[in-house]
């Protein structure tokens, strides 16, 4: 059972800006991915995202489920956007390449490949820095950064303690299906759909009740302890920015910038090869 | 005399969701560096005393109030939760749920956060409280790489990071194993000498918080104080006995012997007590008048677990080479540090985990194939948190659930629950809610609903864990019955009065493995197990050595063997 946040810790200079600041990255590479459809840009952002994931020493194993994870998703992106409208790349770039036929409608473009390039590249050029975010952020400064950003440390810290909870919720799940088992309540997938719902409520309903013990306790203690007195508070895990997190920042927002920039030049969020 | 920094004033309180008031009346001062015990069965009233000292009450539980309560002579009412925060540091019970940080650091520092402290001074402090309670070299730890122990002293440096006047302890000894209650109890003995702070310890375990020495003991009992004096006036009256808390074992040894405990004899302590030679005499003679019982014959086996290996997915060895035998009838404990490998041992015979090697027979039957629910049918396991296995509203339909999903007619289990429920004496209670149940009332619900499978044998994880000695001896003395009419009861616990008390027969884990399986006397005789298992030599031995007495097990064993016939007579 792992962390929600997998946080690796390896020497790196990715490891060592602040969680602010790769927050603050995240927010503005992924804008910059999302705002344009530049095949120029995204080259250059995917192969900044390879060499800085590179940089991170982050294996590929240490992320092969969350990565065949979002290369599933990718997948079916393309096959459902080719599925429901196989003209989209003729409708967005205007002209029309036509290479091969599937039969009926489904029609094999230039601009419908162009067009999947794109949206492949946009997958490219941001999973890798999320990755990195929840790689190499210490679990510790999440509440942080989010605080640092402008969201009230209340909420920055709940977010944080309800990820933090959920192994040990996990393992209470495990353990109190084990003992419902005991009692002859079947889990299994042979039981019709009712069935199992009923049995999932015996182990709910008892997950649920001893989980709010846990939160009354963990509320008192914390009220005992000043939390929530004042409209801010310092945090012991953080870190001043230092040059490099300066430097960091302005290179995402540049890229932003450029994003931006080539929006404007290109009339919109495509650039058009094809005329 | 200086100023009490706690003063209680004619004070009662009444929560709003509740009908009577739970406090009544408290006159209580507490002065600076003074060190009190405040002791009392549950449900008296103590806790709700603890919360009205660091402020809950009023500004998280509603209620009303009577009196006044002064921190510092400020009315705390006229104070909020922050400022009495600032005087009064808490520790609670559970220091597992209560921790907040992420890291050992962190959480150390939580109220410094709060409190806008900068970093480089936050560093200091946090490093120094650290080193108070010796915690410094985890400072990176995270909270599951700590043990109970160690998660306490870091609840202790968090409130001691602000310098209080007052620390405030709710049953510090609950979740701890023997031998670490010991040293919580020598640590805030420590800090209290130290930093002069005056300590307030809420806890029913007498005798093992008067290892070290307390000032006052104030006695409790529904929602009044009966008794606010020294630990010695107190041993040397009646009144623990008479409302329900357990007083050091080594005193009813010798009021067994006849003789009569008096304040100049210094009772507080095993260390302390002064025994003239008669007393001696005393003692000596009712052990060698007391008849050591006759043990019954061996009788056959129920389970057999050989040469268990169980390793966890992850890698972790957490069984190695373990076996155990259980008799039909037998009423066992299984004790052990955290993570010795004892609920791992019970989940492997349940059928949770699968052992890698080795075999379990029961009744003869090997039961390699037989699968979780199967093996249900025969052993029955009982969590140690009642909440974590009632899922039905009403108590019939939870005790009827194990039945219902067996493919039970209604006509059968009907007269199934019924008789279950009287045997465990929660007929009367049969049409009511779970939700109306104490926390002791719902235990007995969750065994109930275990039992009406009619199992040959039940396992019960921690069965008394939370429990004052009124309801520890209730549940104890219930499934003591439930044992005497045939059901085999096997206990983990680290609670030693219970192993001492109701087992016959303990078997030790530590770090996977059994290193011993002998009597209970036995073992809490035997110095070299009590120090490998993180255990605590019972009062009764060094009492034993006191009068002189060459075979302190054997006296152990006729104390345990003649209080069972007190009882039960």
């Amino acid at each position: 059972m792992r962390n929600i946040f997998n946080y690796i810790d390896r020497p790196s200079p990715v490891h060592r800006l602040t969680g602010a600041t790769k927050f603050i990255c995240l927010l503005l590479w992924s804008f910059a991915a999302m705002s344009t459809y530049d095949t120029r840009l995204l080259v250059l952002l995917t192969v900044l995202s390879f060499v800085l994931f590179y940089i991170s020493k982050i294996r590929l194993r240490d992320v092969s489920f969350l990565l065949s994870f979002m290369a599933v998703f990718m997948i079916l992106n393309n096959i459902l956007i080719f599925l429901f409208s196989p003209q989209h790349g003729v409708t967005l770039y205007g002209t029309c390449h036509e290479l091969f036929s599937l039969g009926g409608r489904y029609v094999v473009t230039k601009e419908q490949l162009f067009y999947h390039l794109n949206l492949v590249l946009k997958y490219f050029a941001t999973i890798p820095i999320v990755l990195l975010f929840v790689c190499t952020t210490n679990p510790s400064e999440f509440a942080a950064s989010l605080n640092r950003v402008g969201v009230r440390y209340t909420i920055a810290y709940s977010v944080a303690l309800a990820l933090r909870y959920i192994p040990d919720i996990q393992k209470s799940y495990h353990e109190i299906s084990q003992a419902q088992q005991a009692r002859g309540i079947e889990m299994s997938k042979k039981q019709n759909l009712v069935k199992r719902l009923k049995s999932a409520s015996t182990i709910l309903i008892p997950l649920i009740l001893s989980s709010m013990d846990r939160i009354d306790v963990i509320s008192n203690a914390m009220e005992l302890r000043g939390f929530g007195k004042g409209k801010k508070r310092t945090w012991y895990m953080a870190r001043p920015f230092k040059a490099a997190d300066i430097a960091a920042m302005a290179v995402c927002a540049l890229l932003l910038g450029a994003s931006i920039t080539l929006n404007v030049i290109n009339g919109g969020r495509f650039w058009n090869p094809f005329v | 005399m200086n100023e009490p920094i706690v003063e209680f004033k004619n004070f009662g309180f009444q929560y709003n969701a509740q009908a009577e008031p739970t406090l009544y009346d408290i006159n209580l001062k507490i002065h600076k560096g003074e060190k009190v015990l405040i002791a009392g069965p549950s449900g008296c009233g103590k806790s709700t005393l603890a919360h009205c000292i660091n402020g809950l009450i009023p500004f998280s539980f509603r209620g009303e109030s009577t009196g006044t309560v002064t921190i510092m002579g400020r009315e705390t009412k006229d104070l909020s939760l922050f400022e009495i925060s600032k005087t009064v540091g808490t520790v609670l019970q559970d220091s597992d749920s209560q921790f907040i940080g992420l890291t050992v650091a962190e959480d150390i520092a939580f109220a410094l956060e709060n409190d806008c402290v900068g970093e480089p001074e936050m560093h200091d402090r946090v490093q120094k409280a650290a080193q108070i309670v010796n915690i410094e070299s985890h400072l990176l730890h995270a909270p599951s790489e700590l043990s109970g122990g160690q998660k306490q002293r870091v609840s202790l440096a968090g409130v001691m990071v602000d310098d209080v006047d007052v620390l405030l302890f709710d049953e510090p000894l609950a979740n701890l194993d023997p031998a670490t209650g010991k040293s919580a109890i020598e640590l805030i003995d420590e800090i209290h000498k130290e930093t002069g702070a005056a300590v307030i310890i809420i806890e029913h375990r007498l005798e093992d918080v008067l290892h070290r020495d307390v000032d006052r003991i104030v006695l409790m009992k529904q929602g009044r104080i009966i008794s606010d004096t020294s630990p010695d006036v107190l041993l040397s009256s009646d009144l623990l006995l008479e409302n329900g808390i357990r007083e050091p074992l080594y005193l009813t040894a010798i009021k067994y012997a006849g003789v009569k405990v008096t304040e100049e004899m210094l009772p507080h302590s095993i260390r302390s007590l002064k025994l003239s030679d008669d007393d001696r005499g005393s003692v000596v003679s009712w052990f060698r008048s007391t008849p050591p019982r006759v043990r019954e014959e061996n009788r056959p086996y129920l389970l057999r677990a050989k040469n268990i290996t169980f390793s966890y997915s992850s890698g972790h060895r957490a069984l190695t080479d373990v076996s155990v035998d259980v008799r039909k009838g037998e009423l066992i404990a299984i004790v052990g540090t955290n993570g010795a490998g004892k609920s791992t041992f019970s989940k492997v015979v349940c059928g949770f985990e699968h052992e890698q090697e080795g075999e379990i027979e029961f009744t003869g039957c090997d039961w390699k194939n037989m699968s979780l629910k199967e093996r249900a049918d025969h052993v029955g396991y009982v969590m140690q948190n009642p909440n974590q296995m009632l899922s039905k509203p009403m108590i019939y339909d939870e005790v009827a659930l194990g039945l219902r999903t067996r493919g039970l007619s209604e006509d059968e289990i009907r007269p199934r629950v019924e008789k279950t429920l009287k045997t465990c004496g929660l007929w009367p209670f049969r049409n009511w809610p779970v939700s109306a149940l104490s926390f002791g009332q719902k235990k007995r619900v969750t065994i109930a609903s275990i039992l009406v499978l009619e199992p040959e044998m039940i396992i019960l994880d921690e069965p008394t864990a939370g429990q004052d000695y009124r309801h520890y001896t209730e549940i104890m003395e219930f499934l003591r019955d439930l044992n005497s009419e045939g059901v085999t009861v096997v206990m983990i616990t680290h609670d030693m009065h219970l192993m001492l008390e109701y087992a016959e027969r303990s078997v030790v884990f530590t770090d996977g493995a059994v290193i011993a399986d002998d009597t209970s006397a036995g073992i809490l005789t035997d110095p070299d197990i009590i120090k490998r298992a993180n255990l605590k030599e019972t009062s009764l031995y060094d009492l034993a050595v006191m009068c002189g007495i060459e075979e302190p097990r054997e006296f152990v064993q006729r104390f345990i063997d003649y209080e069972r016939e007190v009882f039960r007579s």
